[in-house]
């Protein structure tokens, strides 16, 4: 296997984008990565996308896309792993460079949400769970993660307030990126008073959805190396990991078997532990899943999680920054596209593009993507020069 | 309306019918194909007592499109006595407030209409406090 660039990078805002089409949203960012490499064509595409067949009533959005962009002929394909889809589809991306199958790949996360209504956007999210055994029973996506954190808050004996640094954090970074959905600061107080959305889940403890595309353009490192004036950020691991589809299955429900395992094999890959990680982008869908991926990552012990927040480690400044861009919470979380912002994001820290929530001297990052409630884990690690 | 799949889910839905592993005993509820504990084939049947206690809740207000009439309604994991968890909502609460560790027993309840008014009723377990359990 060949080492691997990141080339180009593109995003759009993530919003209700009322007046724009799935098509023009993927397009958008597909447009501005091939432009920030410098490329007009690619050898293949691989989308990332969790619900278009639901909410926009189209497949085969591989090809949708190839034709949209004018890669006419071009091997196209989309990739599904509800949440993880973006991850998903950067892995396939990756191995095709990797392999030497292709010369340069496009890789596009994209969701367009806003075209159904709300709670038939709910029920589209659950398609992520287990259709007969846990769906079936009125549970909502959030209904399953509020089951996991009333547990952690049971076992550990934390409080709700004590997950707010979380959110606040995400919110705070989020004022200095163009591209995320919210920008108003959470307080304390703001986070203690929000309305629930599942016990003990609050509106502030979840991410909001939204309509948004990111995308990234891998060739071989090689052919990089040579380019003057090009940040040069590299794929240095890759590792994808599954649990059980509904959480009742789990032997111990409050820890991400497959953010461990998924982890653990990037780091080798790699060759790095979790004190090198200079910036980590982890999927806070909801604050629980956000702590659970750092205890789970080895950032801290079980059950300690919430403390990196409450102790002032998570911000730009501290020892493990995340959300640097306003993570799921605050930058939005269009489910299928959430895996390439990340991906574009921790390259825009190894770029040294992120102004005021920009890590000092961040050479190494990490991007973890879930789909479900932990089910398919993966996880990436960039690196600069 | 998806009458195949809710006809094929009567045993589960109505008997809480699981499995129990020929090789190592584990009892397995919903049924799957290969036993979670040891690996092994897993297909003969078993029915479980519909016993069990809350392992974690959680009541539910903002709810998926075919149960917005229901909401606000509980959801929770449930431990059964013989060993598996199952998602499934709780019922006949009454003013009584829910717990972890919550004695509770299955009872056959309606679920939902699937497709509008005129559509299937969907029949399946929900969960209530048992009546055992200590008083005071």
């Amino acid at each position: 296997m060949r080492e691997v660039a990141i080339l180009g990078i593109g995003q759009t805002v993530v919003d209700e984008h009322w007046e724009k089409s799935l098509r023009e949203i993927g397009g958008e960012a597909a447009f501005a990565a091939l432009q920030d490499a410098g490329l007009q064509q690619v050898d293949a595409l691989y989308v990332g996308n969790m619900l278009s067949p639901i909410v926009n009533g189209q497949n085969q959005l591989g090809t949708f896309f190839s034709d949209w962009i004018g890669l006419w002929g071009q091997e196209a394909v989309k990739l599904e792993a509800a949440c993880g889809s973006g991850a998903a589809a950067f892995r396939s991306g990756l191995m095709a460079v990797a392999s030497g199958e292709v010369e340069s790949a496009l890789v596009v996360g994209v969701e367009k949400m806003s075209d159904k209504a709300g709670h038939d956007v709910t029920a589209a999210l659950a398609t992520a769970a287990d259709a007969d055994y846990e769906v079936e029973q009125g549970v909502s996506f959030v209904g399953l993660n509020a089951l996991v954190m009333r547990r952690y808050m049971h076992e550990y004996g934390w409080n709700h307030a004590d997950f707010g640094p979380f959110p606040i954090n995400a919110h705070a970074n989020a004022m200095h990126n163009p591209y995320a959905r919210l920008h108003e600061k959470v307080t304390p107080e703001r986070f203690e008073k929000a309305s629930m959305v599942a016990t003990p889940i609050s509106l502030l403890d979840a991410s909001p959805t939204g309509d948004g595309a990111a995308a990234a353009i891998l060739v071989p490192a090689e052919k990089v190396a040579h380019l003057p004036n090009r940040p040069r950020v590299k794929v240095a691991g890759s590792a994808s990991a599954t649990d059980t589809i509904a959480i009742h299955s789990r032997r111990d429900p409050l820890f991400l078997q497959a953010a461990y395992s998924s982890a653990k094999r990037a780091y080798e890959m790699a060759g790095v532990a979790p004190e090198d990680i200079d910036v980590f982008e982890i999927h806070d869908a909801f604050s629980i899943m956000a702590v659970l991926s750092l205890e789970a990552c080895g950032f801290a012990e079980r059950g300690q999680g919430v403390r990196l927040g409450l102790d002032n480690e998570i911000g730009p400044t501290g020892r493990i920054p995340v959300c640097t861009r306003g993570g799921l919470k605050a930058r939005g979380h269009p489910v299928g596209a959430t895996g390439m912002y990340q991906i574009v994001e921790v390259a825009q820290q190894l770029r040294g593009e992120c102004g005021p929530t920009q890590v000092a001297d961040a050479k190494i990052g990490m991007a973890q993507n879930i789909g479900g409630s932990g089910a398919t884990i993966l996880t990436h690690i960039l690196k600069a020069g | 309306m998806e009458i195949p799949r809710h006809w094929r889910l009567k045993q589960q839905r109505y008997g809480l019918v699981g499995e129990v592993c020929p090789h190592c005993d584990a009892k397995i509820f919903p049924p799957r194909d290969v036993c979670p504990n040891c690996g092994d084939e897993a297909k003969t049947l078993y029915t479980f007592s519909g016993k069990g206690e809350v392992f974690s809740y959680t009541t539910i207000y903002e709810a998926p499109s075919g149960f917005d009439s229901n909401a606000p309604y509980t959801v929770a994991l449930v431990k059964l006595e013989e060993g598996p968890m199952i998602t499934a909502q709780l019922t006949d609460l009454g003013e009584q407030p829910v717990e972890i560790g919550m004695p509770v027993e299955m009872v056959t309840r309606k679920m939902r209409n699937d497709g509008d008014e005129r559509g299937l009723i969907v029949y399946g377990y929900k969960f209530r406090p048992a009546w055992n359990m200590p008083q005071g």
